[in-house]
C-alpha cells in the first residue's frame, strides 16, 4: 500500500480478478455511468422537478428513476472516491492540482478555462455513453469480458473519437 | 447488503486505479495522444482475465452473462460523443470520482458536467429512442453467437491478441 505504483499489467489483471469475483458473489458487472443519470434525476426531483415527466426516468420499471438509489452502482462509484484517497494518502501522492499539466502546456494555467471545458466534456461525454449503453467499465472491462458485441462497437467509437479529438485539441505536439 | 458489497468493490477497485495511475489526466488524454498506454495496459489486462474468469464460471454454470443490447446506431453516435467528451474531460464516469480521490480537483467539474449530461439525455431521450437506438439492433448477442464458434476459440484469440499488443507497447516504449 505504500508504494507509489503498481505495474499497470498486474493492477489490471487484479482489476479483472475483482469484477469476475464480483459477478461470482454478488451477481454485479462493474459499470458507472448509469449512477450519473440516476442522480440526475434525484438533484431534479430535490429542485421540485416532476421526474415522471421524462420517459427515461419511467422507462424499464424506473431503472434510471429518482427511486433507484441508492444502489450498489452508487456506492461503488462512491468507493472508487474513498479508495483512490485511502490508496493515495498511504503512499503520499495525494496532491491537489487544478490544473493537470498536459492541459497546463497547451491551454495555460486558468483552473476557470479547464472548469468549464471539463464540464462542457463531462456533458458530451455522459450524453454518449448513455446513448452507448455503458461507459469503459460498463462496455469496456464488463462487456467485452463477455464478448458483447456492442462492448466492441462502443469501445472502437470511444477511442477511435477520443484519438481524433485529441489529435486536433494538441495539434499532436509533442510533450 | 448490495449496497456493503458496492462500497467495498468501489473501495478495491478505487485502490487498484489510482496504484496503477490510470486516474491521471496525463495519462488518459496521453493514451489518446499515443503517447503513453497505461490506461490500455490496465484495461486489456483486466479484461484477458475476466474473460477468462467470466466464460470458465459460465461454463461451470455459477454466474450468468448480463448484455447490454447491439444497436449500432446507439453505439456508434454515442461511442463517437463520448470519445470526444473524453478527450476533452480526461476523465471517464469511472475514474472522475477517483481522481478527485488524490486531489484532481478539476475533476469536480467534469462529475458536475456528467451530472447536467445525464438530466440533458433524459430530456433529449424521446428524439434518441425514435431516430437513433433502432438503426441495426441486433439484441444481446456475443461474438461467439455471431460466428457460431466455440466460445473458448474466441476467448483464446482474443487473449493472445491482447498478449500481442503488450508485446508491442513494451517494443514501442509507450
Amino acid at each position: 500500500m505504500n508504494r507509489k505504483t503498481w505495474n499497470p499489467y498486474i493492477a489490471g489483471a487484479l482489476a479483472g480478478l475483482l469484477l469476475v469475483l464480483s459477478i461470482l458473489i454478488t451477481g454485479k458487472f462493474l459499470g458507472a455511468s448509469t449512477t450519473f443519470s440516476r442522480s440526475a434525476a434525484v438533484i431534479e426531483e430535490t429542485v421540485g422537478i416532476d421526474t415522471s415527466r421524462f420517459e427515461y426516468f419511467t422507462t424499464k420499471k424506473g431503472k434510471y428513476g429518482p427511486a433507484s438509489l441508492p444502489n450498489w452502482q452508487l456506492l461503488f462509484v462512491i468507493g472508487i472516491i474513498v479508495g483512490s484517497f485511502i490508496s493515495a494518502s498511504f503512499s503520499k501522492t495525494f496532491e491537489i492540482v487544478k490544473v493537470p499539466p498536459m492541459w497546463a502546456k497547451r491551454f495555460g494555467s486558468s483552473p476557470l478555462k479547464r472548469g468549464v471545458a471539463a464540464f462542457f466534456g463531462g456533458a458530451i461525454a455522459l450524453i454518449g455513453v448513455r446513448l452507448a449503453g455503458g461507459c469503459p467499465s460498463g462496455h469496456g472491462l464488463s462487456g467485452l469480458s463477455q464478448l458483447a458485441v456492442s462492448g466492441f462497437i462502443a469501445l472502437t467509437f470511444f477511442f477511435l473519437a477520443g484519438l481524433i479529438t485529441a489529435r486536433l485539441i494538441y495539434k499532436n505536439k509533442r510533450g | 447488503m448490495s449496497l456493503i458489497y458496492g462500497l467495498v468493490t468501489g473501495i478495491l477497485f478505487g485502490i487498484l486505479l489510482q496504484k496503477a495511475e490510470v486516474l491521471r489526466f496525463d495519462k488518459q488524454v496521453g493514451a489518446l495522444r499515443l503517447m503513453d498506454m497505461t490506461i490500455f495496459k490496465f484495461m486489456l489486462s483486466a479484461i484477458a482475465v475476466g474473460a477468462v474468469g467470466v466464460y470458465l464460471l459460465k461454463d461451470l454454470e455459477l454466474i450468468k452473462l448480463s448484455l447490454k443490447g447491439t444497436s449500432i446506431g446507439a453505439q456508434v453516435l454515442g461511442g463517437t460523443l463520448f470519445g470526444i467528451g473524453w478527450a476533452i474531460l480526461g476523465y471517464c464516469p469511472g475514474t472522475a470520482g477517483g481522481a478527485l480521490g488524490e486531489g484532481r480537483v478539476d475533476a469536480i467539474w467534469g462529475i458536475l458536467g456528467m451530472l447536467f449530461g445525464g438530466g440533458i439525455y433524459a430530456l433529449s431521450y424521446p428524439f434518441f429512442k425514435a431516430n437513433v437506438i433502432g438503426i441495426g439492433n441486433f439484441g444481446k448477442i456475443t461474438l461467439p453467437q455471431i460466428l457460431g464458434i466455440n466460445h473458448w476459440i474466441i476467448v483464446v484469440v482474443f487473449v493472445a491478441f491482447i498478449i500481442f499488443m503488450f508485446g508491442f507497447f513494451e517494443k514501442k516504449g509507450l
